[in-house]
């Protein structure tokens, strides 16, 4: 009874953390103002969206893997993972839900943008390096 | 015989431990959290210390199954001392330092005094029950901490970027052990299960901390309400 309460409430407060901690990655990337050739490659002008997010994550695999930002892109894919499965589960029963995963799926495509970006200036660098040696 | 698996996750977690101290120290933010360096570097000598443990008595051996359970209990205790920290980094501003001291000391006396008056009736290996008992039981007040702790940064408008990731990072890995624990006292017969997940747990705080130290500045700041779950 007592692990069943405690199992309970440790998996409510995991979820709560889980999300909490990908909006403060989300929100520490959306400062950053992505430049007119990303826009252009991920197909973003004004808002992302979250068809844009599975898309950038294909491109983001074909750039060679920045390891500071190789965990934080698998947070955010496991945090879309959740916002998936939100919005065919609950969103059904509460339609304000839908409207927050939407943006929340927004947000998830901005953040792998700015990963792309800096993915995409990391191999420029290495193969700058390559050229120098 | 320990498997690959464990071998693969107890390497790359001593190796992650060890990378969060040095990103700490690049960029010079070794001193401003120093408990929660501290506590890392712990971590890393009790996983080497263990290592050498179980080289040279064994994975059957008294020595090993004592080290590991006092170290596993030490490290939950020094963890639980870095909690308080950054407890004292966000009501820096209230000047309650010594009262969270203060709590903090009670609290895991409490924490100790409860954990053996539940495993007393065990006469036998009382020890090992107790100090199993007892990392269990921090784990899940450590999680109740956190959770207040977030709270009452919510509550204060706290807006550093690190302090937000380090306590919500905490907060993850405190529920996801006070989780395994819950299911490893509901499905006992999983053992396969919950006792595969811990060292994949270990390795996601020292992940998060090294990007926290390596990408957010130290003068980076957030609005922590676009952050909680239950917009405010």
């Amino acid at each position: 009874m007592m692990a069943g309460i405690i199992f309970i409430f440790s998996v409510a407060a995991l979820l709560q953390f889980f999300i909490s901690y990908c909006r403060s990655l989300i929100a520490a990337s959306s400062k950053q103002v992505l430049s007119a050739e990303v826009k252009d490659v991920t197909g973003i002008q004004r808002i992302a969206t979250g068809d844009d997010f599975k898309r950038i994550m294909q491109l983001l695999r074909l750039c060679p893997d920045r390891p500071e930002d190789h965990n934080s892109v698998q947070a955010i894919g496991a945090y879309f993972s959740l916002l998936s499965f939100l919005r065919s589960t609950v969103a059904r029963l509460v339609p304000s839900m839908h409207a927050w995963t939407e943006s929340e799926f927004g947000q998830c495509a901005y953040f792998a943008a700015v990963a792309l970006e800096s993915g995409i200036s990391f191999s420029r660098d290495m193969l700058a390096q390559q050229m120098d040696a | 015989m320990l498997g690959p698996y464990t071998y693969f996750t107890w390497l790359a977690c001593t190796l992650l431990e060890a990378a969060v101290v040095v990103c700490a120290l690049r960029q010079g933010a070794f001193r401003r959290y120093l408990p929660l360096n501290l506590w890392m570097l712990l971590e890393m000598l009790s996983g080497l210390s263990r290592f050498y443990v179980l080289y040279s008595y064994g994975l059957q051996s008294n020595e090993y199954f004592y080290f590991y359970y006092y170290s596993e209990a030490l490290a939950t205790i020094a963890l639980y001392f870095a909690l308080t920290s950054l407890y004292a980094r966000v009501l820096e501003e209230l000047n309650v330092e010594s009262y969270v001291q203060k709590a903090a000391i009670l609290l895991l006396s409490g924490t100790a005094v409860f954990s053996y008056l539940i495993v007393r009736q065990s006469s036998h290996l009382l020890v090992t029950h107790f100090v199993v008992e007892l990392s269990q039981n921090l784990y899940f007040v450590g999680l109740v901490l956190t959770y207040l702790l977030w709270g009452a940064m919510l509550k204060l408008r706290e807006s550093r970027t690190r302090v937000i990731q380090f306590v919500l990072s905490l907060g993850v890995f405190f529920s996801m052990f006070a989780a395994n624990y819950a299911f490893r006292n509901l499905a006992p017969d999983l053992r396969w299960l919950w006792g595969s997940l811990p060292p994949v747990f270990d390795c996601l705080l020292p992940l998060a901390w090294c990007y926290t130290f390596l990408r957010i500045p130290e003068d980076a700041r957030l609005v922590p309400s676009r952050l909680a779950v239950v917009p405010r």
